[in-house]
This record gives structure tokens, sequence and C-alpha cells, in this order.
């Protein structure tokens, strides 16, 4: 009962509600509000599951977009931005994991799985029997009369 | 009393599922058609049990029985009667039940589809089913007993998670569990033939109208879902490739390489060993999904539930029935032998195209939704995968896909003409390059993809239109030639053209989504904010009390450019039970955009508030709708009427393959 009520009340924290960006942290240069907004998509909140900083209500998702536009406003660039985030708090902050050894088999996955399944399907049709292969057709024809046969009797 | 008697039911069915999953088997090894049929009639008491079983938590709900521990949890007796009911599966062991539930009802329709299916098919898919049915039975009662007794009882229930009372919600997770139960029925039908070790055209017939039943309730259950996170999550959004999503999404793509497989299996006798694999695959992503869900190993917003040793439980069951029958695919899957060839350019070869895309798809999906967890647990390291990757990795394949979709759709069986197929699709390419064009120039300056995206969906939708409107056409003069070959389409014609339509419309709102808009201020009232061709001016905030909740309530007048809407109301609820605030947001349908409001805290005198301007967003879960009415129209076309479950019906002569 406990641990179902401790739960409930750690999923309510995470719980998102409608408030995300709060009208007094916008910045009042539409252009750097625009490449602060652009950021905060994708930075994780993370204290929260799968959400961006800029979807969440969460009080350090504020102070981390509160963050962006301090540094916004001091002048650095957007991967300036990020890479200062990044050092503070990891990888696991970027909703779009960098490339590096440990997510190469994350990036490469789908091209992978499709040019095998292409190359596969490729190399299974070279393989397969002229049309007119006759001991084949009549294999099959044999096959499905048991198989009719079969049903009969059942 | 009626707990008990719901508790006894449950046991009861357990047992009866034990019969059905063992004695069809010891039947089909000794080649006795008296055993073998038992599990027809065990499915059909197993129903009935499981549906008593149901029947009584659903009166614990609706009498607000607090004695009973799940009702105590998630209800209270001042909810609206429609959330007492719909909280019977707005928690873990609740919706577990509605899933044996699900279960059970598809085994009672296998059960009475006596005389439709091939009897050693038949018995051996609700042998299958009937293990499914006792590992969650089991699971259910060992684990997540929903008629567990509270001594001495509470007199006021905890409420139900206020984001779940909500209409939307009420519908999903049945719409979703008729989905994914729907995909068991593939798996019983395929574990059913390696164990038969034979497969044919008929098998991909009696498969069929279960998949594509599953289909239809999972477009419309993950459609559903992600409308609710649209307007009750209170920012708009509407997918956020989280975990969960991603669960009801995987099986959702798999299911569709199914379709597409087994049309190829029912006309020409190829593709078996694939289609058997991949019938395999999808309900094993349904388990997946469940497993990632319930175990609350992703946690998320949805997950109500995370206990360990469910999660054990859940992860055996999952291990037992994937393992279990990939180790039987690999050992008979070698016996079934490939029938019908096709020339490398031909329906069957498109149709294999786009098993290679959306089986690539449904793997980046899974790699990206499973990767985070396998490099922690091998490495230690934290990663985050979130949207931006989906977008990076899971567009790119879909998309060339989608571009082909017309074409292959124009292709002939067996040998087709690639160029002519091209050449039949080039009226409805013009148009949508034209438009397409139209958009670039009209909205210069902006989103540069939306107007592609929106130029690739107007492309299936044409597509699909021309596709369907040349096969009435051609060789018909006069409307009332054209009107009866119309008439004499299949409807499961009709059904692919819809389908690929529902996608083409699907795809011009998200394209669409480039041009939303969004402003956000503090306002008192009579002040105004704008965003995009919208206007809302702050009337009043007033108090409002519901049943089981108090509300701040802002009301504003709405308009478009000059024209002025009806006025908008959104609100600020709070829960008294659990005092948990909640938002709902206002949203007034303008044509097929929405204009969205929500409020957020109060500062100072005045209220914070986001307005949305979000155009043509409608045609998202239209799209899925009509995509739906596809899958249904298909379902009743003639030739699987042969296969529909009715009992009373004659033997129906065998209809010709077209």
């Amino acid at each position: 009962m406990r641990r179902l009520l401790f739960a409930l009340v750690a999923l309510m924290l995470a719980l998102p509600a409608a408030h995300a960006v709060q009208p007094d942290e916008i910045l009042k240069d539409p252009a750097l509000e625009h490449r602060a907004r652009a950021i905060s998509g994708g930075l994780r909140c993370l204290v929260c599951q799968n959400q961006s900083i800029d979807d969440s209500n969460a009080p350090l998702a504020r102070d981390l977009r509160i963050l962006v536009r301090e540094r916004l406003q001091a002048g650095d660039s957007d991967q300036a931005v990020v890479d200062f985030v990044v050092a503070r708090y990891g990888d696991f902050v970027l909703l779009r994991p960098p490339f590096n050894a440990h997510t190469a088999i994350l990036w490469a996955a789908p091209f992978v799985i499709l040019l095998g399944g292409a190359i596969f399907v490729w190399s299974r049709r070279r393989s397969l029997p002229a049309p007119g292969a006759v001991s084949r057709l009549t294999e099959e024809e044999r096959r499905r009369l048991d198989q009719l046969l079969g049903e009969e009797r059942d | 009393m009626i707990v008990e008697i719901g508790h006894y039911a449950l046991a009861l069915a357990l047992g009866v599922s034990v019969i059905q999953a063992l004695v069809p088997l010891w039947g089909l090894s000794r080649q006795d058609r008296a055993l073998a049929s038992v599990g027809a009639s065990a499915a059909l008491i197993s129903f009935a049990l499981v549906a008593l079983a149901f029947a009584c938590l659903v009166a614990s709900y609706v009498r607000s029985d607090f004695s009973v521990a799940n009702v105590f949890e998630n209800s209270h007796s001042a909810q609206p009667l429609i959330y007492k009911f719909t909280s019977v599966w707005g928690n873990h062991e609740g919706s577990l039940l509605l899933w044996v539930f699900i279960l059970t009802l598809f085994g009672a329709l296998v059960a009475l589809s006596r005389r439709s299916l091939p009897p050693r098919l038949r018995a051996g898919a609700l042998a299958t089913q009937g293990l499914v049915a006792v590992a969650f039975l089991a699971f259910t009662l060992l684990t997540s007993n929903p008629f567990r007794r509270l001594s001495p009882a509470p007199a006021e229930g905890q409420d139900l998670n206020p984001i779940l009372q909500d209409l939307g919600l009420a519908i999903h997770p049945p719409l979703l569990y008729v989905g994914y139960v729907g995909f068991s029925m593939t798996y019983a039908f395929a574990v059913a033939a390696l164990i038969d070790g034979r497969i044919d055209a008929m098998w991909a017939r009696a498969v069929r109208p279960w998949t594509l039943l599953a289909w239809t309730f999972l477009t419309l259950g993950i459609a559903m879902g992600s409308y609710w996170a649209y307007y009750e999550l209170g920012w708009g959004g509407w997918w956020f490739w989280d975990p969960v999503e991603n669960a009801s999404f995987m099986p959702w793509l798999a299911g569709t390489a199914l379709i597409h497989s087994l049309v190829v299996m029912e006309k020409r006798d190829a593709l078996k060993v694939w289609t058997i694999l991949l019938a395999i695959l999808t309900f094993s992503l349904s388990l997946l999904g469940t497993f990632v869900v319930r175990s609350g190993v992703l946690t998320s917003v949805h997950s109500f539930a995370s206990d360990p040793a469910r999660g054990l439980f859940i992860l055996l069951i999952l291990v037992f029935f994937v393992g279990g029958s990939l180790a039987l695919f690999a050992w008979r899957a070698p016996l079934l032998r490939q029938g019908g060839l096709f020339a490398p350019i031909s329906r069957e070869s498109a149709l294999v195209v786009n098993n290679i895309f959306l089986a690539t798809a449904c793997a980046t999906v899974f790699v990206g939704t499973l990767y985070p967890l396998a490099l922690e647990m091998l490495t230690g390291d934290k990663i985050s995968v979130g949207a931006p990757f989906f977008n990076a990795t899971f567009v790119p394949v879909v998309v060339p896909l989608l571009l082909f979709l017309p074409i292959g759709q124009s292709l002939a069986w067996k040998r087709g003409d690639l160029l002519g197929a091209a050449q039949r699709n080039l009226a409805a390419c013009g148009l949508a390059v034209l438009a397409a064009l139209a958009l670039i120039a009209f909205t210069r300056g902006g989103p540069v993809l939306a107007p592609l995206g929106v130029g690739l969906g107007l492309f299936l939708v044409l597509g699909a239109g021309f596709d369907l409107g040349e096969r009435i056409v051609a060789r018909a003069s006069g409307w009332p030639a054209m009107l009866s070959r119309a008439r004499g389409l299949p409807r499961s014609a009709w059904g692919t053209a819809l389908a690929h339509a529902g996608i083409g419309l699907s795809i011009i709102g998200i394209a669409a989504a480039a041009w939303s808009s969004e402003a956000i201020a503090v306002l008192k009232p009579g002040e105004r904010l704008t965003a995009g061709r919208y206007t809302v001016v702050l009337e009043s905030v007033v108090p409002r009390t519901g049943p089981n909740f108090r509300a701040e309530v802002a009301r504003f007048q709405l308009f478009a450019g000059d024209r002025e809407l009806a006025p908008v109301e959104a609100s600020k609820r709070v829960y008294t039970a659990r005092s948990m605030p909640t938002t709902e947001a206002g949203i007034r349908t303008d044509w097929l955009s929405q204009a969205y409001v929500s409020l957020g805290e109060a500062q100072g005198d005045g209220l914070a508030v986001r307005l949305y301007d979000k155009p043509l967003i409608l045609l998202i879960w239209i799209g899925a709708l009509v995509m739906a009415i596809g899958g249904t129209l298909s379902l009743t076309d003639r030739r699987f009427r042969l296969a529909a479950p009715r009992r009373a019906a004659p033997l129906a002569a065998p209809q010709p393959a077209e």
C-alpha cells in the first residue's frame, strides 16, 4: 500500500501540465526566444519521463529553461549553450543522443536493417527455381491433394 | 459475496483454461477427434467464467464497495457513474482482467466458428489460446488479484487518477486491448500451423479477418490515445515517442506488414514462412507492450503500476511465449514449402518491399525504445532517446515507402509493368507536386518541409482515389455500367483505397503542424492574446464545483480574424480526494483547424494563458478514422464471410479466388 502511494506521489510530481514555459521567462528579443525554444525542445527534463524541458512544468525544467536563456543573453551560440548543459548533466540530457562508440549501433540500426533486409530478399529471389520446374509443381500438387483428402477425412 | 463469486469464477477459469490448453494437443497427437474438440467447449466455458468475474468487478465498482482494495484505491463515491464504470480498467488489476476478458472472448468466437475452419487448425489455435489464457489468469490471480478484500472496509475511496477521469481515456484501453489481444489470434493460428506442419492460402484466409479486426481496433486505440494526450495533457502535443506510445505503435507497424503479407499469401500462396514469422512477432510485440506498460520497466505517465514481482512474472510470460514460438518456428518452418513464384516487378514484389520497410520502421522504434535500457544494463551509461532521434531515423525509412505506395498499388499481380504503373500515377503525382509548389510560393519564408509533406499526403489520397476510379471507369461505358462496376468491386478494394487515403490525410495533418503558432501571456479580464489566425479576449474567471472536483473556469471570446466564433472555456481543476490539479484545455474546432487555449498559474491579478493555432490538426485523427473504416470495409468483404464466426450459417460453397 505504502509503495503504491509512493508510486502515485512520484507520478503526480512527474505529471505534465499546461504550464511549461511561463510568461515571465520569455525573452524580449523574439529571435533569442525562438532559439531558446528550439534548444529547450532538445533537452530532457531530468526528473520527468521522456519530456523536454520545453514541455515540462517541473521546477528543475524551469531552472534549466532560465539557464538556457541566460546563456543566450550572455551571447553564447546554440552549440555552446547545449555543451554547457551537457557538461553539467551528461549526455542523458540530450533527447537526440550524440553519435559515438556507445550509440553507433543505435544510429546505424535502422539503415543496416533496411539494407540487410533488401540484400536478404534479393539473394532469396535469385535462388528461387525458374518458373516451370516441373518436379516442384507436382510435389506441390500432391501435397495439396493430400491436404484436401485429409480435410475430407476430418 | 459478489466479490467472492468473481474471485472463484476467475480461479475456475484458470482450471478450465488448463484443460483448453492441454487436452486438444493430446487429442491432436493421438488423432482423437473427440479429445481435440474439447478445446471449443472449454473456450466457451472459460469465456463465461471470465465474463462473470468481470461483471462482478464492475458491480463492485458501480456499488462503490470499498471493502475491495482495488475499488478503494481507484474509485470514489462522488465519481460520476460513467467513471465508476470505467475505473474498472483505469488501474493495473482491472485492466488485466479486461485483457483476459477480451482474450477469452476471442477464444469463444473461434470456438463458435465451427464450420469455417479446418478442425486441426482450430484445435491447435484454441490450445495455444488456452495457454495464453493460463499465463495471464495465473498472473492476475497470483500477483494482481482485483478481488482482494480490505478489513475493516474504508468509508471512502481514494478516487481514480484525475487525468484518467475522461471519456477519451475511458474507451482508449478497451480499443487498444482488442487490438493487442486480437493479434493473439493470429499468433495462435501461426503456432497451430507450425504444430500441424502445413499452411496454405486457406490458412491466410482464416487468419486475415482476425488480423484486420485487431489492426482496426489498434488503429482506433492509438488515435484515441493520441487525441486524449492532445486535449488532456494541455500543451497540444499529440505524439511524444514515449515508450508506452511506442509499445502500442510497434504491434501496429508489424500488424500492418502482416495484413499486406497475408494478401500475398492468400492470393498467390507465397511468403508463407515470412508471414508465420510476422504473425508470431506481431503478438510478441503486443506482449512486449504489455510488459513495458505493466512492469514499469520504462516508467512514464501511463504506467500506473510498478512492482518488481509483477515485472518478473510478465518477463517470464514474455520469454516463454516469444522464445517458445520462435523455437517452434526454427524447428518446423523448414517443413513449410514455399509456393507461388512471381517476377521481380509485380504486386507481390511491391508488397515484399512494403514489408521490408515496415519491418525496418518497426525495428527502428524497437531499438530506439529499448536501447537506453540495454545500454544502461551493459555499460551503466544513461542516454535519452527522444523525439529528435525518431524524427531523424523513422521518417527517412517511412517516406520512401509512402512515395512508392501508389505505384506499388497499381502494379499487376505475378508480372507487372513498372513504367505503366508509374504512368497511371502521373496525374496524382502531378497534382500533388503542383499543390506543394503552390503552397511553397504562398507560404514563402515559412517552413519548407511542410508543403512537401502536404504534397506527399495529397499524392496518397489522390493515388488511392484515382486507382479506384480507374477500376470503375476502365472498360465501362456510361453511368449505369460504371455504377454497377463500382458496386461490383470487392469491398476489400474500397477498404484498401480508404486505408491508404487515410494515411495520406494523417500525413497532411502532421505536416500542417509546422504552421501552428503559439502565444503565451499574462492576461487580465478584457485583455487579448493573438496566435496565428486566432485571438482570444479573457472575459471572466469564475469558480465552479464539479461532483468530485473544484474548478477555476476562464471564459474567452474567440475571434478568427474579424469573425467571432463561439466562446471557449478553459479551466484548472483540483480533484479533492487526491488534491491533485489538472488542466482542461479549451478547444474550439474551426473546420479542420482548432484554436486551443490552456491556463497556467495565476500571476498577480492576471492569469497565464497559452493560445495555439493548430491548422488542419483534426486531419491527423480523421485520417486514422478513415483507415479504421477502410479496415472495417475489408473485414466485411464477401470472401471473409466464409471464415467469419457464424454458427448457424450453412457451409457455403468455396468462393473462387480472384
